[in-house]
C-alpha cells in the first residue's frame, strides 16, 4: 500500500503480553513448589531481619525467609486457584447446559439454585462450606469451587438458549446435519471462547476468596506457608514495625490477581470473533 | 448554485487481521468523486459491499478506528475535518438509518427525539415533527418496539428533521417496505428537499432511486463509475459505463437480463477497470490502465474508456 | 409432488387472539412457481417458517404428498431462502464448512451463481449480502429439494445479482421440476418469475 503508517500490531503485543504472563504465573508456581522447604525452615539467629539484611523480603519471629514464605505462598494459591476455577467452571458448564436443554423445570429448579448461591455473601459460604468439609485443603477447594460456578452458569445458559434458537443452527438441521454434529459444528465453538474467559476470570476470584478464608482462620491450617497464614500471622507484629511481613506477600496477592484479571480480559478480546477489526 | 457537499477523490482503507497476527490494509473506497447540491436528492446507487453505507460513515465521521481516509470531503465550500462533522451532525448534517435497530430499544419514542430536553420549545419541535409525518401524540409515548416497520422509518425521519438539516443522508430508508409504504418515505424526502436541504439518499434499489432522485451515482467496487442525471435512464442509449446500462437490462421490466460474473472483492483487484472481469466490451487496455479516471461525458460523468459501449448481455 | 398446507392457524406464544394466519390453506405442485403477495407484517414470512417446517401450525397441518413433513428423514425435501442470508450461516465457520452441510454440492451450481473459489475459505463477516445469499441458495439447492421457499430473498440485493439468482432459479426449478414459493414486494418480479400469484388474506380476525 502507499501509506506508511506505523502503528503498532495489537494482536501481536496482545499475544506477547499473554505468553509473558503465562511464563511468569508459571514460574512463580514452580518456583514456590521448589522453596517449600526453605520456606518452613527456621533460624532462630536471623529472627526479624528487615529486607536487605535479612534476604530480599527479610525474615519473620523465626527466622524464616520471607521471600521464599511469599513464593511458596503464591504458588499454593495459584495450584488452588487453578483446581477451584476449573471444579467451577465445569459445574457451571453443566448446570447452565441443563438448564438450557432439559425443558422448563429443570430450568426453573437450577435458576432457583442459581440465585440461591449468588444470594449468600461468597465469603460467607465459603466459610461455611469450608468448615463443613473440615477445613484445610479439601476444605477450602471444596468452599471456593461450590461458591464460585453461578455466574458463569448463567451466561452459558444464557447463551446456549439463544444458539438453540439461531437461524443457522435451524437451517443445519433442516439440511440433515446430526444432532451431535450440529453441537460439535456450532454451539462449542460458540461456547469455547466465553467458557475459558470465565474460567480464567474465576482465577483472581477464587485466589482471593482462598486467601481471605485463610487468614479468617477457616481455610488452609497454619503449618502450611499459605499467603492467608502469612498474612493472618504478620497482623499481630505489625504494631511493632515489622511491615515487610504483610507487604510483600500481600503485594505479591495482588499482583497476581491483577495478573490473571487482565489476562482473562485480553484472551476474551483475542478471542472475539470482531476483533480482526481492530 | 453552491454545492453543500462534495467529495473529492476520496478513499477508504482498512486495516484489518488475517490468521494469526499478520495484517492487511483494504482499499474500499477509491477515488470516489459525488456532489449534492441544495434542494438536489443525489442517489448513490451500488451492490451491498461496495462501499456505500462506508461514504455515510465517512461523511459524518463516524468509521471506524481501523480505517483511515483521503481526499477532500467540502460542506457548503469549506473542509469538513472529522471534528467539524462532528459538531454538525445531529443539527445541520444528519443521517437518517436503515432501521429499528438505531432507536434505543428501552425509551420512549418522544424522549429519544428530544434527546433528554425538558425544553418546552424542543417537546414542541418534536411532536411537529412527528406530526407532519402523520404520527399522533401516543407515538411519543411508545417504545420502539411497538412501532411498525413503516412507522419506525417514519420516526427516523421525523428525529432527522427536528432541527433544520442542510445535508440529510438517508442510508438505505426503505428495505422491508412495501411499494406503498416505500412511495410515501420517498415523497417526505422530496419534500424536504424542496425545503432547499440537499439530499444523498443511499440505496441498492436502483428503481426506487430513479423514482425520486436528480441525480444518480453509481458505485462499483468502491469507485464511482457514473454520475447521470434521473431522465437519462428513461432511455438505455443514454447511458455511459457498461455496467450502469447491465443494471438498467437487469431490472424485471427492462428484460430481467443478467451479466455473469460478480463485483470484485477489495483487495483482490490487481490493475485496470474493475468492472473489466464482468464486461465483454473490456479490451486489454482496460485491463491494464491502471485508476481510469472520472472524466466528464455527455452531460455527466463516467470512468470507462469506452463510454456508451455494451456489457455482455 | 405437492407441498400443501391445509386449513392451519398459528399464532405466536401468547397471542393466541392475533392469529397470524387462520384456516389457511395454499398448494403448490413441483414445477410451479406461486408468487404471494401481501403488505408489510401479514405473515408472509411466518407461512414459509411453517411450510418449510421451522414453526408448528396451532390447527391444521402440512403435508408433502399426504405425508406430514416431520415424517422425512434426513435432509429436508422443502428448504427456505431467508430474507437477510448473515442469520443463517454461523459467523464462526469458513463458508465452504458451511456449503459442505447440504452435502455434496455440484460444482455446476456454484459456478452457475457466480460463486469464486476465493470466497470459500472466508468467513460470513468478509462477504457482503449477495455473495452471502449466493452460498445460502447453493445449500438450499441441495439434490434432494424438491420445494424452495423463497422469503424476499433479492429484496436486499442490487438488479445485476437480483437478476443474476433469479435467471439461475428459473433454469433450475425447470431443469429439476422444483416446486417454488416466491414472496416479494416487487410486482415486476413477480409477473416475470411466477406461474399465478395468491394473495394471503387480509382478514385475520
Amino acid at each position: 500500500m502507499k501509506h506508511d503508517r506505523k502503528e503498532k500490531n495489537r494482536r501481536k503485543s496482545t499475544i506477547l503480553f499473554l505468553a509473558a504472563a503465562v511464563l511468569i504465573l508459571a514460574a512463580v508456581t514452580a518456583a514456590g513448589i521448589i522453596l517449600e522447604g526453605t520456606a518452613t525452615e527456621t533460624d532462630f539467629s536471623r529472627t526479624n531481619l528487615a529486607p536487605g539484611t535479612g534476604g530480599l523480603f527479610g525474615t519473620d519471629w523465626m527466622g524464616r525467609d520471607m521471600f521464599a514464605r511469599t513464593l511458596a505462598g503464591l504458588s499454593l494459591s495459584i495450584r488452588i486457584g487453578i483446581l477451584t476455577a476449573a471444579v467451577s467452571a465445569v459445574i457451571a458448564l453443566l448446570a447452565g447446559t441443563a438448564a438450557a436443554t432439559l425443558g422448563r423445570r429443570a430450568d426453573a429448579v437450577i435458576s432457583w439454585c442459581i440465585d440461591l448461591v449468588m444470594g449468600i455473601p461468597h465469603i460467607l459460604l465459603v466459610m461455611l462450606i469450608s468448615i463443613a468439609c473440615g477445613r484445610g485443603f479439601a476444605g477450602v477447594v471444596a468452599g471456593v469451587a461450590l461458591s464460585h460456578w453461578p455466574s458463569l452458569a448463567r451466561v452459558i445458559r444464557g447463551e446456549v438458549i439463544q444458539l438453540r434458537q439461531a437461524p443457522y443452527i435451524l437451517v443445519a438441521e433442516k439440511l440433515g446435519v446430526s444432532k451431535f454434529q450440529n453441537v460439535r459444528r456450532h454451539m462449542i465453538p460458540h461456547l469455547l471462547p466465553q467458557f475459558l474467559t470465565g474460567l480464567i476470570l474465576l482465577f483472581p476470584h477464587a485466589i482471593l476468596h482462598e486467601a481471605s478464608v485463610t487468614f479468617l482462620g477457616f481455610g488452609l491450617s497454619s503449618e502450611q506457608p499459605a499467603i492467608g497464614v502469612i498474612l493472618s500471622e504478620s497482623m499481630q507484629y505489625l504494631t511493632t514495625g515489622r511491615w515487610w511481613l504483610a507487604l510483600f506477600p500481600g503485594l505479591a496477592l495482588v499482583l497476581a490477581v491483577i495478573l490473571f484479571a487482565v489476562l482473562g480480559e485480553r484472551l476474551r478480546q483475542l478471542m472475539d470473533p470482531s476483533s480482526v477489526h481492530e | 448554485m453552491e454545492p453543500i457537499l462534495e467529495i473529492e477523490h476520496m478513499s477508504v482503507y482498512f486495516t484489518q487481521y488475517e490468521r494469526g497476527i499478520r495484517r492487511r490494509v483494504l482499499p474500499v473506497i477509491r477515488d470516489l468523486t459525488l456532489s449534492v447540491e441544495a434542494g438536489q436528492i443525489v442517489a448513490v446507487v451500488g451492490a451491498s459491499g461496495s462501499g456505500k453505507s462506508l461514504l455515510a460513515h465517512g461523511i459524518l465521521g463516524i468509521l471506524p478506528y481501523n480505517s483511515h481516509m483521503e481526499g477532500e470531503i467540502r460542506y457548503a465550500g469549506e473542509p469538513l475535518p472529522r471534528e467539524r462533522s462532528a459538531e454538525l451532525r445531529g443539527k445541520e448534517i444528519v443521517l437518517i438509518p436503515q432501521g429499528v435497530n438505531y432507536l434505543d430499544p428501552l425509551m420512549k419514542v418522544g424522549a429519544q427525539l428530544r434527546k433528554g430536553s425538558r425544553d418546552e420549545k424542543v417537546r414542541e419541535r418534536t411532536s411537529r415533527a412527528l406530526r407532519r409525518y402523520g404520527l399522533s401524540e401516543e407515538t411519543e409515548e411508545m417504545y420502539p418496539f411497538e412501532l411498525s416497520g413503516g412507522m419506525a422509518r417514519r420516526v427516523l425521519i421525523a428525529s432527522a428533521v427536528t432541527g433544520i438539516p442542510r445535508l440529510i443522508i438517508a442510508d438505505e430508508p426503505t428495505p422491508g417496505l412495501d411499494v406503498r409504504a416505500a412511495k410515501r418515505i420517498l415523497g417526505h424526502f422530496r419534500e424536504l428537499a424542496d425545503e432547499g436541504a440537499g439530499i444523498l439518499f443511499i440505496t441498492h434499489d436502483l428503481e426506487q432511486a430513479l423514482t425520486v432522485a436528480d441525480q444518480v451515482a453509481v458505485f462499483y467496487a468502491g469507485e464511482t463509475i457514473e454520475v447521470a442525471s434521473a431522465a437519462d435512464f428513461s432511455d438505455v442509449e443514454n447511458l455511459r459505463h457498461p455496467f450502469t446500462r447491465a443494471i438498467w437490462r437487469a431490472m424485471p421490466e427492462h428484460g430481467f437480463h443478467p451479466v455473469s460474473g460478480t463485483q470484485p472483492y477489495p483487495g483482490s483487484r490487481e490493475t485496470g477497470c474493475s468492472f473489466a472481469g464482468q464486461c465483454s466490451a473490456s479490451t486489454e487496455t482496460c485491463r491494464e490502465t491502471d485508476l481510469i479516471p472520472l472524466r466528464e461525458c455527455c452531460g455527466g460523468m463516467v470512468r470507462c474508456l469506452h463510454p456508451g459501449k455494451e456489457a455482455s448481455l | 409432488m405437492r407441498l400443501e398446507a391445509r386449513d392451519i392457524t398459528f399464532h405466536y406464544p401468547g397471542r393466541k387472539k392475533k392469529p397470524v394466519l387462520k384456516k389457511f390453506s395454499i398448494a403448490i405442485e413441483s414445477g410451479e412457481r406461486v408468487g404471494l403477495r401481501a403488505p408489510s407484517g401479514r405473515g408472509k414470512t411466518t407461512l414459509c417458517r411453517l411450510l418449510a417446517g421451522y414453526e408448528k401450525p396451532q390447527k391444521g397441518q402440512v403435508l408433502l404428498d399426504g405425508r406430514p413433513l416431520a415424517g422425512y428423514r434426513g435432509a429436508c425435501p422443502v428448504q427456505m431462502v431467508w430474507q437477510h442470508p448473515e442469520t443463517v450461516v454461523d459467523p464462526l465457520l469458513r463458508l465452504k464448512d458451511t456449503l459442505a452441510e447440504a452435502g455434496e454440492i455440484e460444482l455446476e451450481l456454484t459456478e452457475k451463481l457466480h460463486i469464486e473459489e476465493g470466497w470459500l475459505e472466508r468467513f460470513p463477516t468478509e462477504l457482503s449480502g449477495g455473495e452471502l445469499q449466493r452460498f445460502c441458495l447453493a445449500r438450499a439447492l441441495h439434490s434432494g429439494t424438491r420445494f424452495l421457499l423463497c422469503d424476499e430473498i433479492s429484496a436486499m440485493l442490487d438488479l445485476v445479482t437480483q437478476a443474476q439468482i433469479w435467471d439461475l432459479l428459473l433454469k433450475e426449478s425447470e431443469k429439476r421440476d422444483l416446486g417454488l414459493l416466491v414472496v416479494s414486494h416487487n410486482e415486476a418480479l413477480m409477473e416475470r418469475v411466477c406461474t399465478r400469484v395468491v394473495d394471503l388474506p387480509w382478514d385475520n380476525s
